[in-house]
């Protein structure tokens, strides 16, 4: 383009003009096309159609005694289920929202206060927290303690201490019958 | 020099038409190399020739080895046990990855040392930065292919760096997994692009070898080459000490092959993945444990990422950031004490980086970063109030002091 001014010498007034149009046009139509057939490329990468099929798990409840957890998989990951105790659920409740890194209130993260399901991955770098099975570290808070960088999560599964930014996610889910839940 | 002529009547008909051997002639002939190159200067060639080695072994791997979440890790043990010298392959390939980060990183600090990224080798030094960077890459993909424990949690704790960029983050994430965690397509991915990349780190050696053609090589002097007194030829005076630093070479890597071959692995590796437990100590590989342990110090998940991102890409902008005019650090009296300071910090944060994030680490490691990162302002400061010492006239000054030119080809120099 810096030599333009050399092949619109000498043309009539208003040619240059034209020729400046069609230049801008095809080169646009050139960087959108390219585009445009880049993204198959790139969308191909995002999880396929059967990878999305296999985005919803039923779990059945029923053998889960009250201070008991189970993890099962959804998506690839881990979902924490936690049969809580009373205890734990008037400590879960007792947090003074206004403390906490990522304020939520309990009942705004469980449908049934007795059920905790949250997915089960450190929201720092992804790591799986300890707490599910019955010798492991809960830390200060009485819920799960992250191995690899320390975070540690109350009750709620809400991040009260260590490098993670988030609460644990609650997973979209809905309880089929009273002990059954449909993940995802 | 120029126009090669040959002797042979086909490869001057050759060359007529396509000057390949021309090219030889210039590049690996004739290239007036400084006379006082010391051992540092072989780190170049050296790295070199573990890429070389590096995608050798690798092609015959992929021969036997299968990209799936459910074979990989028993494709790896079969090329182990039942592929023949399958083990010797794997262990060459597998340390030869630290040996070859080991000569990148001597080849960079003696570039840094004797001031080879200034005026005019800007873009020679850019070149080196995007080959570190890409050797990351494929390292860290490569780490991925085994399957076993720490390849899946060391996946997941990289790929879930890019879940701290603000509103796309999860998005880029998603998309580099291909799922909703890291599984077979992650798998599958890597294995292709872990192929793919060396192929690109070579096409960019041979444009960071046309720069270092274009600018000329640096030297220990750091001064500018003033005439054909102050080089000898490529060939044989420099052919011959890197075939002599390859010898050297050739001899600890092998040595670490045969008798010491898990060396640098962590045994949790021996470990097939599993994607709902980990492990509970997570360490990358050594090459990686600088980065690591300024990861792990900033207190904040986005700004961890770009703390540690931002310890390499700062080295782009070194040309300028350092304001001397003198390269060698032998010439400049103050950054020779920042330079060996800046690499034992250096140290000292690879080894925070390899010990678990509790009691006196967590304040060492922030020290430390804050001691990296303080290395850049400081060259800054002190290229502007240093007074270097007093530059030889040229490389050969020194050496000749009116002696007859004749008896100047002893390229012996070792500085």
């Amino acid at each position: 383009m810096a030599n333009m001014s050399t092949h619109t010498q000498g043309l009539p007034p208003g040619d240059a003009s034209r020729r400046d149009f069609l230049l801008y046009a095809t080169t646009a139509v050139g960087v959108a096309g390219t585009a445009m057939a880049l993204w198959p490329f790139i969308n191909s990468m995002n999880p396929s159609a059967d990878t999305l099929a296999m985005s919803t798990t039923e779990v059945d409840l029923s053998s889960v005694a009250e201070g008991q957890a189970i993890t099962v998989t959804w998506r690839g990951k881990p979902v924490f289920i936690r049969h809580r105790t009373a205890a734990e659920i008037e400590e879960a409740k007792a947090v003074n929202i206004g403390d906490l890194r990522d304020p939520e209130a309990d009942d705004k993260r469980v449908k049934k206060p007795q059920w905790l399901i949250v997915v089960g991955v450190c929201t720092h770098l992804g790591c799986i927290p300890l707490g599910q099975k019955a010798g492991d570290p809960r830390g200060e808070f009485g819920g799960w303690f992250c191995p690899c960088h320390g975070s540690q999560y109350d009750t709620s599964g809400r991040i009260r201490k260590g490098p993670a930014p988030l609460n644990l996610p609650v997973p979209a889910y809905t309880f089929l019958t009273d002990t059954t839940v449909r993940i995802g | 020099m120029s126009g090669s002529q040959f002797n042979n009547k086909v490869i001057q008909w050759f060359d007529d038409r396509l000057p390949i051997f021309s090219m030889l002639q210039h590049s690996a002939v004739e290239y007036p190399t400084p006379r006082n190159l010391n051992y540092w200067w072989n780190f170049g060639s050296l790295a070199g020739l573990m890429l070389v080695i590096m995608i050798l072994s690798g092609i015959f791997l992929a021969m036997a080895y299968t990209p799936n979440e459910a074979l990989a890790f028993n494709s790896v043990e079969r090329i182990m046990r039942d592929v023949n010298y399958g083990w010797l392959l794997r262990y060459m390939h597998m340390n030869g990855a630290s040996f070859f980060f080991v000569c990148v990183y001597i080849h960079i600090f003696r570039g840094l040392y004797y001031g080879s990224y200034k005026a005019p080798r800007e873009v020679l030094w850019w070149l080196g930065l995007v080959i570190y960077l890409t050797m990351m890459g494929t390292a860290f993909m490569g780490y991925c292919l085994p399957w076993g424990q720490l390849s899946f949690w060391g996946t997941t704790v990289i790929t879930n760096l890019f879940s701290a960029i603000p509103v796309v983050g999860d998005a880029i994430t998603t998309w580099l997994w291909g799922g909703f965690s890291v599984a077979n397509p992650t798998l599958n991915r890597f294995f292709a692009l872990h192929y793919l990349l060396p192929f690109v780190i070579f096409a960019l050696v041979f444009l960071h070898v046309v720069a270092l053609h274009t600018t000329k090589s640096n030297n220990p002097l750091g001064i500018d080459v003033k005439g054909p007194q102050d080089t000898i030829p490529f060939h044989p005076y420099y052919t011959i000490k890197d075939l002599f630093g390859i010898g050297v070479l050739l001899m600890v890597y092998l040595g670490v092959v045969f008798f010491l071959p898990n060396f640098f692995v962590e045994p949790t590796n021996y470990i097939p993945a599993n994607p709902m437990v980990t492990p509970p100590h997570i360490v990358p590989e050594w090459y990686f444990l600088p980065f690591y342990a300024i990861l792990r110090s900033v207190p904040d998940k986005l700004g961890g990422v770009i703390a540690m991102f931002g310890a390499i890409v700062i080295f782009f902008f070194l040309p300028w950031i350092d304001r001397s005019k003198v390269r060698s650090a032998k010439f400049r009296p103050i950054y020779k004490q920042l330079f060996w300071i800046f690499a034992l910090v250096c140290v000292v944060l690879g080894y925070i980086g390899s010990q678990p994030p509790e009691g006196s680490m967590v304040p060492l490691g922030r020290v430390f970063s804050v001691a990296y990162f303080a290395f850049f302002p400081l060259l800054w400061l002190i290229s502007k109030v240093e007074k270097p010492k007093p530059l030889p006239q040229s490389i050969a000054a020194p050496v000749l002091k009116g002696a007859s030119v004749g008896h100047a080809a002893q390229p012996m120099e070792k500085a």
